[in-house]
């Protein structure tokens, strides 16, 4: 497969790029830590169980794995340095580990507050806080290569109210309204906040919300890391872009 | 002075003693700071974010329980983690102060000492009991986590509780290179920074691995502060050219900042891009070549801080500046009040003068042959003079 050339000057823009994925070992994010190793990124990842860090970590060597829990705080400033350390810096973060809420699904009525609390520390507190940990890094990538891209994942549940989806939902939801308010206030700085909806994919987590559901009718992972890569790839060209005009 | 306990970065009624160039002093609250500088000026930070430098564990040979702090290294590559210079303190923690801490059992060449999840071996005594060099014989990814799991951030005796390794983070904190906050950079949040983009003025950064500042031994502290690394990007060098050929000045957000400059500069005058070590120590006797003002914390007599200082303003503005934080009763430390110091007439006598330089350097036709005398055509050209310019 050809490789999409963004910049049209002869070079990937994603090789090279320094990319972080939280929960990188199953679903979205592992397809999505292997999309990006193909393309020649230097990505690391994060993830709860240590056996599966260290699985991925060596199905891809050039891939720097870390374990952490996103949802604990204490966790955060430790999981930033280790990524900052292993990437010598940040180009992208992506926001991706989730949490369902309730298992099997529930209304709100069923859902127990704490189980609310945690799909809002894992979902919207998490990337909160890792994307402040961060924030220093990601202003010095766009100092010194003009830009830095932070993805939030969200869901279509973040739109809509679908019952018995109420805690993934108000969590995605926040986090995406936190996503836009982020662009808001840091696009002066030339960072880029961008909310991705998979859609809904053959997953783990997908499986745990709707066991009996068709695979077949759901979506590859790869193609939605895929697609992600892609709005990657067309972010960092139009910030070069506007970054070239703004020179010239 | 009264020391600041409390780990708040940016306390709201942070105060700031502004000195100007003629030694005029006056207060204002710190959140101001960005208010005091003009549109031509460039403001230079220090983006290191800070290790988590402070590793208790044992001597393996006596096992005796002991307290190694990181304290310099001669790189900021972030695989290159086998060999660090480190302070190893006795039994006890940043409680005891660091003058009452025991020093720790004999170290030798080849003693292990085990830290938590790491090891490390004794790869040299550095002329002194308590400075050693260091090597963890650990991947990189092993010893980041095992760092970042087991460290904690160097405190000291003045503070209440123990801190997180947050509480010490900047916010423009990038590469974790630093073996201490460069603290001055608490002032700098967001808000400030957006400010001074939309006055006009530009804000760049280095990184520089600030050192430990204390380590309660007299001879040791003597040899404080060690050579520190140091990285200028390519947009900061052009950044400070630009400032300087259109007659702005370059205020540093901390000493570590002067230091690097400063350093970068010791050559010609003239600030490169690229990494170094800064091992110059600025005192009264230096001639600052680069840096006109400097944002700073609260510093006591007797620190290398407050001799730094000397370097901007002559012994009577210092000994006012004093005499203002002692009656005003100023917080000092980390998470204390602030000074904003311009360098006085009177520490201009012997650098390459602003104004002549300036001067001189509008006489001369840019390298590019546009007709511009200003040389703002060429920010990112580094400049010559033709011919040494006399001090005045």
């Amino acid at each position: 497969m050809a490789n999409r050339n963004a910049n049209g000057d002869g070079l990937d823009a994603v090789a090279g790029l320094r990319v972080a994925v939280t929960g990188g070992t199953s679903g979205l994010g592992l397809a999505l830590v292997r999309a990006l190793d193909a393309r020649g990124a230097r990505v690391a990842f994060c993830a709860r169980t240590p056996p599966r860090v260290g699985e991925i970590a060596r199905e891809l060597p050039r891939t720097r794995g870390i374990v952490a829990d996103v949802s604990s705080k204490d966790a955060i400033h430790p999981l930033a340095m280790q990524i900052v350390a292993a990437l010598d810096g940040l180009d992208v973060l992506v926001n991706n580990a989730s949490a369902l809420g309730p298992v099997p699904l529930a209304t709100l009525a069923d859902t127990e507050c704490e189980e609310l609390e945690r799909a809002l520390a894992t979902n919207l507190v998490a990337p909160f806080r890792l994307t402040r940990a961060l924030l220093g890094v990601l202003a010095a990538a766009t100092r010194e290569r003009g830009v830095a891209i932070v993805v939030n994942v969200s869901s279509d549940a973040a739109i809509n109210p679908y019952a018995n989806w109420g805690a993934y939902g108000a969590s995605k939801a926040a986090l995406a309204h936190l996503t836009r308010i982020w662009q808001e206030e840091l696009a002066g700085e030339g960072i880029r906040f961008i909310n991705f909806d998979p859609g809904d994919m053959d997953t783990p987590l997908h499986a745990l919300a709707v066991p009996d559901a068709d695979p077949h009718s759901l979506r590859r992972p790869e193609d939605a890391a895929r697609e992600l890569v892609a709005l990657i790839d067309d972010a960092l060209a139009i910030s070069r872009s506007g970054a070239a005009r703004a020179l010239a | 002075m009264i020391a600041a306990r409390e780990p708040s970065q940016r306390p709201h009624d942070a105060r700031l003693l502004v000195v100007d160039r003629r030694g005029h002093i006056a207060e204002r609250p710190r959140a101001f700071w960005t208010e005091v500088l003009a549109a031509s000026d460039v403001v230079v930070a220090n983006d290191a974010a800070t290790l988590p430098a402070s590793l208790s564990g044992t001597h393996v040979a006596s096992g005796a329980s002991i307290e190694l702090r990181l304290a310099a290294r001669r790189s900021l590559d972030l695989d290159d983690i086998a060999s660090w210079t480190a302070v190893v303190f006795g039994a006890g923690d940043w409680r005891t102060r660091t003058e009452h801490r025991p020093p720790p059992p004999p170290l030798a060449v080849g003693d292990r000492l085990a830290l938590g999840p790491l090891t490390a071996e004794v790869a040299a005594v550095l002329g002194h009991p308590r400075l050693v060099t260091v090597r963890f014989d650990a991947t990189p990814a092993a010893f980041w986590q095992g760092l970042t799991e087991h460290g904690r951030v160097v405190q000291y005796a003045h503070l209440a509780a123990p801190l997180a390794l947050w509480d010490m983070q900047t916010p423009i904190a990038a590469r974790p290179v630093a073996f201490e906050p460069p603290s001055a950079g608490f002032a700098v949040d967001w808000r400030s920074i957006r400010a001074l983009r939309a006055r006009g003025i530009r804000f760049v950064t280095l990184t520089h691995a600030a050192g430990l500042s204390s380590t309660g031994d007299y001879a040791l502290d003597a040899r404080l502060p060690l050579p520190e690394a140091y990285a200028i990007p390519a947009a900061t060098a052009r950044a400070i050219a630009a400032a300087r050929c259109a007659g702005g000045r370059i205020v540093a957000i901390g000493t570590t900042v002067v230091r690097a400059l400063e350093a970068a500069a010791s050559r010609d005058g003239i600030v490169r891009t690229g990494t170094g070590l800064a091992d110059v120590y600025v005192d009264a006797a230096f001639r600052l070549r680069v840096v006109d003002v400097l944002l700073t914390g609260t510093h006591e007599v007797g620190t290398s801080h407050h001799a730094l200082l000397r370097a901007f303003v002559g012994a009577d503005t210092l000994e006012r500046i004093d005499d203002s934080l002692e009656r005003g009763q100023f917080r000092t430390h980390e998470f204390g009040d602030s000074v904003f110091v311009e360098r006085t007439h009177d520490r201009r006598f012997a650098t390459r003068g602003r104004r002549f330089e300036r001067e001189r350097v509008s006489r001369l036709p840019c390298p590019c042959r546009s007709t511009s005398r200003t040389r703002r055509c060429c920010p990112d050209r580094p400049w010559r003079l033709r011919s040494r310019p006399r001090y005045r």
